[in-house]
């Protein structure tokens, strides 16, 4: 079932009859498998993979940020209710070439609103004396929807 | 590499993008459904839905798996790419299908892509065969938490 919707879910009426079809299962067989992943957390979520950059976002910028480590699961939380971060993460330090634990993804269409707008989540979240990096994108070479990962998880 | 005109889309457009990434029913007529809760007609959601996936807006609807409760390996990498090379080693690194991205980015490390794997432990041979290859070190960054994966679109 997992191959069957590999390329996302068909665009009719009833999709998971028509998941059904190809996995010769019924219809809710594949609803009841799915809530099930959803459960287990082996699907995170429905959704889309927004192509930011077709939407004229060419601005995507990776703020990342060196806050301790106890701390970090509170600033991840707080950065939340900032409408323009779409993603959060806390990653792995790589002192001394990296030592930032905390990244997220803020878009826009200029980099000076993006660049103003991470200066409101630094102030917002108290984190003006934290040190930081706002990293660009440049050339992109290469995005596909992997099939066992979330391209929204860009980052 | 891409089109330079923004593709545009419309109030309508966007509050699909922004629907969809919630939840999304699990019942025979799902699409009826968030039609329904958007104030749109069936038809006309799927008929959108299609043209975004067409003109590349979004790359896929469907399912997002969780990499690591499949058994698969989801990380970030990011190279130190000395400027003359950059080219040469961005095919390189590409020419691994388990890289899922890959984004120039302003800085001293200036290659990111994200490697996904079938299981954990190929993440490690991936990165072994790019370093060998290129002579570069990779930094791997693997997530230690998810926050929050969301997007939506201001005005």
């Amino acid at each position: 079932m997992i191959t069957a919707v590999e390329r996302g879910l068909p665009l009719c009426r009833r999709p998971f009859r028509e998941i059904g079809k190809q996995a010769g299962i019924s219809e809710s067989e594949v609803i009841a498998a799915l809530g099930r992943m959803a459960e287990s957390g082996i699907i995170s979520r429905m959704g889309v993979i927004v192509r930011h950059h077709e939407l004229g976002y060419r601005n995507n910028a990776m703020v990342v940020w060196d806050i301790p480590d106890e701390k970090a699961g509170e600033i991840g939380r707080r950065f939340k209710t900032f409408a323009f971060v779409t993603l959060c993460y806390r990653r792995k330090r790589r002192p001394p070439v990296w030592p930032y634990n905390l990244f997220c993804m803020v878009h826009g269409r200029e980099r000076d609103v993006v660049l103003a707008q991470v200066e409101e989540l630094a102030e917002g979240c108290g984190l003006k004396d934290m040190p930081r990096e706002v990293l660009f994108s440049g050339r992109r070479f290469k995005q596909r929807g992997a099939v066992y990962s979330p391209a929204a998880s860009v980052i | 590499m891409s089109a330079p005109k923004p593709i545009l889309l419309d109030d309508a457009d966007r509050a699909i993008i922004n629907g969809l990434q919630g939840a999304f029913p699990l019942s025979e007529e799902p699409f009826a459904e968030v039609a329904e809760r958007l104030g749109l007609d069936r038809d006309d959601l799927i008929a959108r839905i299609r043209r975004m996936l067409d003109n590349n807006v979004l790359t896929r609807f469907g399912p997002m798996y969780h990499a690591e409760k499949l058994g698969g390996g989801l990380t970030l990498a990011a190279m130190k790419v000395p400027e003359a090379d950059f080219d040469a080693v961005a095919e390189q690194v590409n020419a691994h299908p388990e890289v899922a991205h890959n984004y120039a980015r302003d800085h001293r490390l200036n290659m990111w892509f994200v490697i996904a794997t079938e299981t954990q432990q190929s993440i490690a041979e991936v990165i072994a065969a790019i370093e060998e290859e290129t002579g570069l070190k990779v930094y791997n960054m693997p997530k230690i938490r998810e926050f929050f994966i969301g997007l939506s679109f201001g005005a």
